[in-house]
Formats: C-alpha cells, sequence, structure tokens
C-alpha cells in the first residue's frame, strides 16, 4: 500500500503542472503582502471605515502579520479550490486519457484499495499545498510586517485578538482548511471518473465550487433557510469561526475562547459527511465500471 | 413699582453673587487640577462598545498638562475612543474663556454635589456646554458632561482614592456616543454559523460606548519626554 502510494505521489509530483498552484500560491501571497506593504494603511481605513468616527485606530499596528495573513486567507478562499482541482480531477481522468487506466488494474491491486491510494495521494498533495500557502502566508507575513494584537473586522463587529492568543487559532483554522480543501478534492476525483480527460472534471468542479460560492454569500432569505445549509461552500468557511472570540455581558472578548464551537464541529461534520459521499461514490460507481481505456 | 425694581435688584444681586461664588470655586478647583503639570500612570483598561469586542489591557497613560494625553498598550493594541482626551479634566478646564453658571446641587453616589456649567464664550467652538458636579468640600469633579458641536454628548465619571489630594482618579469612566458599524458580507465573507444575534435595540444604549481605566499607580510631576506622546 505504502509503495503504490509512494507511486503515485511520485507520478503527482513529476508533473510540472503540479507546482503551478505552489507557483500561483507564491505569486499571489507575495502580490498581496507587496501592496499591503506600500499601501496597506489604505486598504485597512477601507475596512475600518465604518469606526473611525467613533475609534481612534492604529493602522501602523493593526497591519501586522497576523492579519496579513487573515487578509491573504480571506482573498484566496475562491482561488485554492480550483488549484486542488487540478491534480485531483486528472487523478483518474488523467490516466484514462494517456490510456494508462486498464493498464493500472491489470495489476493484483483492488478497485477499491486502487482509489484510497489515489485518494489519499490528492489529500496528501493538497496538504502540502495548505502548508506551502501557511509558510507564506503566515511565517512571510510575520517576518515582513512583525506581530501584534490581531483585529479583523466581521460583518458587524470587529474583534480584538491578543498576540499571545492566536497561533493556536491559525493551527486549528489551517486544520480546518485541509478538511474544507480535502473536500473540494473529493468532489473532483469522483468527477474524475466520469471522464477521460482531465479538463472536464477540472472545469466542472470549479464551476460548482464557483456558484456555490455566490450562493453562500449571497444574504436572501429563501436561500438562507433552504439552500445554503447544504453547501458544503457554506461550511468551508468555518475555519474563520476559531478567530470569532465570545465575549462576556459587558461586551470585552474572552481570551482563548471560540464564539461557537458547536456550529464549527456541524460544519466540519457536514464537509466529512460530503468527502465520504463523493469517496464513497466514486469507489462503489469505479467498481461497477467498464474500463475501456 | 418700588416693590419690584428693588425684588429685580435684589433677585439679580443674588444671582451675581451665586455666579461668583460658582467662577471662584471653579477657580480653585483648577487650581488643584493644575498642581499637576504631567503624570504617568499604570492601569488596566475596558472598553465596551456595541461593535467592538476587544479583550482588556493594561495601558499606560501619559499625561501633560493642559491637553497632552496619550493611552499606550505596550503589550498590544489599544482601540481609544475620539474624545478620549476629555479623561483629562486638566482639557476640560483649559479653555480660560468660559462663563460660569451656577446650577443648583445633586446627588452622586450619595454624595452632595454642587453643580456647575460651563458655558464657552467663543460661540464657534467643539464645545458647546459642559456640566460638572463638583464636591465642593474636597475641590473634586465627580462627574463632567460636555456636549460638543459635531459628536454629541461626552460623560466622564470619576472615583477618587489614593491620589484624591492631586484630582487624580483611582477610577475614569469615559461614555460616549457610537455612530453604526456595518460592512457588507461580501466584503467580509463571514462564516454565517446559523444564529442570529441579539441587537441592542434600546436607544439608551445601542448606540453609547464606555471605557473603564482603574488607575493602579500614579508617577505625578516628574516630567515627560515629547516622545511618549508621538
Amino acid at each position: 500500500m505504502l509503495a503504490l502510494l509512494q507511486i503515485e505521489l511520485f507520478k503527482i509530483f513529476r508533473r510540472p503542472r503540479t507546482y503551478i498552484s505552489f507557483a500561483a500560491i507564491a505569486a499571489m501571497v507575495l502580490i498581496v503582502q507587496v501592496a499591503l506593504k506600500a499601501d496597506g494603511v489604505s486598504y485597512l481605513e477601507f475596512l475600518m471605515g465604518g469606526m473611525k468616527d467613533s475609534i481612534e485606530i492604529p493602522y501602523k499596528l493593526v497591519l501586522n502579520g497576523y492579519l496579513v495573513c487573515f487578509i491573504i486567507l480571506n482573498l484566496l478562499l475562491i482561488h485554492v479550490p480550483l488549484l486542488v482541482a487540478l491534480v485531483a480531477g486528472d487523478s483518474i481522468a488523467g490516466e484514462a486519457n494517456m490510456g494508462t487506466l486498464r493498464l493500472l488494474l491489470t495489476r493484483p491491486v483492488s478497485r477499491t484499495r486502487f482509489m484510497l491510494i489515489k485518494f489519499t495521494a490528492c489529500v496528501i498533495y493538497t496538504v502540502m499545498l495548505l502548508i506551502w500557502m501557511a509558510l507564506l502566508s503566515l511565517v512571510l507575513s510575520i517576518w515582513l510586517f512583525g506581530t501584534n494584537d490581531m483585529i479583523i473586522t466581521r460583518n458587524d463587529v470587529v474583534e480584538q485578538i491578543q498576540r499571545s492568543d492566536i497561533l493556536w487559532r491559525y493551527i486549528a483554522a489551517f486544520a480546518y482548511a485541509a478538511v474544507a480543501l480535502t473536500t473540494v478534492a473529493a468532489l473532483a476525483f469522483l468527477l474524475s471518473i466520469f471522464a477521460e480527460n482531465s479538463i472536464g472534471p477540472i472545469v466542472s468542479t470549479i464551476s460548482i465550487v464557483i456558484v456555490f460560492t455566490i450562493l453562500s454569500e449571497m444574504q436572501i432569505p429563501i436561500y438562507d433557510q433552504t439552500i445554503k445549509p447544504f453547501l458544503f461552500t457554506s461550511h468551508m468557511l468555518a475555519w474563520k469561526g476559531f478567530f470569532y472570540s465570545k465575549s462576556n455581558g459587558e461586551g470585552e472578548a474572552i481570551a482563548g475562547s471560540i464564539e461557537n464551537l458547536p456550529a464549527i464541529m456541524k460544519s466540519m461534520s457536514v464537509l466529512l459527511t460530503y468527502i465520504f459521499l463523493f469517496v464513497g461514490s466514486a469507489v462503489v460507481i469505479f467498481n461497477r465500471k467498464d474500463i475501456l481505456t | 413699582m418700588l416693590k419690584i425694581t428693588i425684588t429685580i435688584f435684589l433677585s439679580l444681586s443674588a444671582f451675581a453673587i451665586r455666579a461668583q461664588d460658582a467662577s471662584a470655586l471653579i477657580q480653585k478647583v483648577k487650581a488643584k487640577i493644575e498642581s499637576v503639570r504631567d503624570y504617568q500612570a499604570e492601569g488596566v483598561m475596558k472598553t465596551n462598545v456595541p461593535f467592538l469586542k476587544v479583550p482588556q489591557s493594561d495601558v499606560t497613560i501619559y499625561f501633560r498638562y493642559p491637553d497632552k494625553l496619550k493611552i499606550k498598550n505596550d503589550k498590544g493594541i489599544s482601540l481609544v475612543p475620539k474624545g478620549a482626551v476629555s479623561i483629562s479634566l486638566g482639557n476640560l478646564m483649559n479653555n480660560k474663556q468660559f462663563t460660569a453658571i451656577p446650577s443648583g446641587e445633586d446627588k452622586i453616589n450619595g454624595l452632595g454635589v454642587t453643580v456647575i456649567k460651563l458655558l464657552p464664550k467663543d460661540e464657534n467652538g467643539e464645545i458647546v456646554l459642559s456640566t460638572l458636579y463638583v464636591d465642593e468640600a474636597r475641590l473634586l469633579i465627580l462627574k463632567a458632561r460636555t456636549t460638543t458641536r459635531d459628536n454629541g454628548t461626552y460623560e466622564l465619571e470619576m472615583i477618587y482614592g489614593r491620589f484624591a489630594a492631586y484630582a487624580l482618579p483611582d477610577k475614569a469612566i469615559f461614555t460616549f456616543n457610537t455612530k453604526e458599524y456595518k460592512l457588507p458580507k461580501g466584503v467580509t465573507f463571514d462564516y454565517d454559523d446559523g444564529t442570529t444575534k441579539k441587537k441592542d435595540v434600546n436607544p439608551a444604549t445601542a448606540n453609547k460606548g464606555k471605557l473603564e481605566i482603574t488607575y493602579t499607580n500614579y508617577i505625578i510631576n516628574k516630567g515627560l519626554k515629547d516622545s511618549v506622546f508621538l
């Protein structure tokens, strides 16, 4: 099993296109960092403009590595799932396209195990992409902008998290993001078994993510109660929940607290269910499929 | 006719005497406040603003007479309300051009106080009216309410203890007006956890913020560098 996994990983990381994702993330992160370094205060003035009449905002202190990382993660919300789809969507369809799928299945490995190894390789790629993103967006931002308390703007409230209370939240958020991106990988992996070239599953995954994200972000009551709770994209945003603190009766943030941990856990269970459904369906369908290429 | 004239004359005289008393009291209070030319104080700051969720923080407060005040948080960021400079009484009384009007007596926390209104002579200034609640025996301002032209009404309440001799409070509570804060969800990409948030609909508290500083120590009249106010 381990040997097969190594082969799959070798195949993924041998292809130049795999590194497009790493390069794209590096480019996007660096572009945002350079822009914020040059004129981050203007961006903050836009974000915090609503409270500048009441509160003195020390913009230079607010613009620190922790906040820059948060802004980057926010901006890359739609893009990283697309990069994950590049590899996961190619996983089975790529083999079919090259005509190697039938050959692979002649080996004494069950189709279920074959599929699980393929998916595990996609998950490892996704996690590596996320680690790369964490290194650039968090570590590099801290190096460039320093650290301080983090102030994040929400729809109707501004939260301040003390410097000593931030790092564990990022670790939790990245761990959650790994599950969220694995959901996208699972979707692309499922679609990959229906196509004989990788463009179809990649484009389909990207389209689904974009449409669902738009639906998730629209504030229309008819969607809020009916569709939104069932869209995996609505739950992919729950990583942010780790940065929302509880407050006491006097509006004071409680250090080390999470505003609504049960909701985050619920969102995570929804994503895990989707992963199970997508991968399970992919395995069942693949087991029954005639492999002609 | 003579009686009416005498009554009016006596009333005006009484008012003039009371106004002189009020001015004299204000001058005494001012002299006490002015005895502190600068201070550096350690304290704990609590902020309660409807749209802010911030932790309690340890702060250092720097003040130089008459109106320089800086609140610094060496371990992090402090979001300080605009107008917090009113936390220094020196600033409130800095304007020499005001008329002191006696406005009767009141009670604050069971203690009898003299109420004096300060009307600025400059009609175009930011401050429209200040009302001071003065403890005449100790020459301390226990409460000050300031109405401004553009930023609503500020209120400053002070509780004195160890540093009452310098007119410096152990605790200061600053109440101020806030404006509503809202950002489009398309900008913030908030995580919607499905819960509906309770909104304060009480007009008395919905747009009011409160800053509370509990002072733990003062270093008085030892001089301060200009750089601390930058």
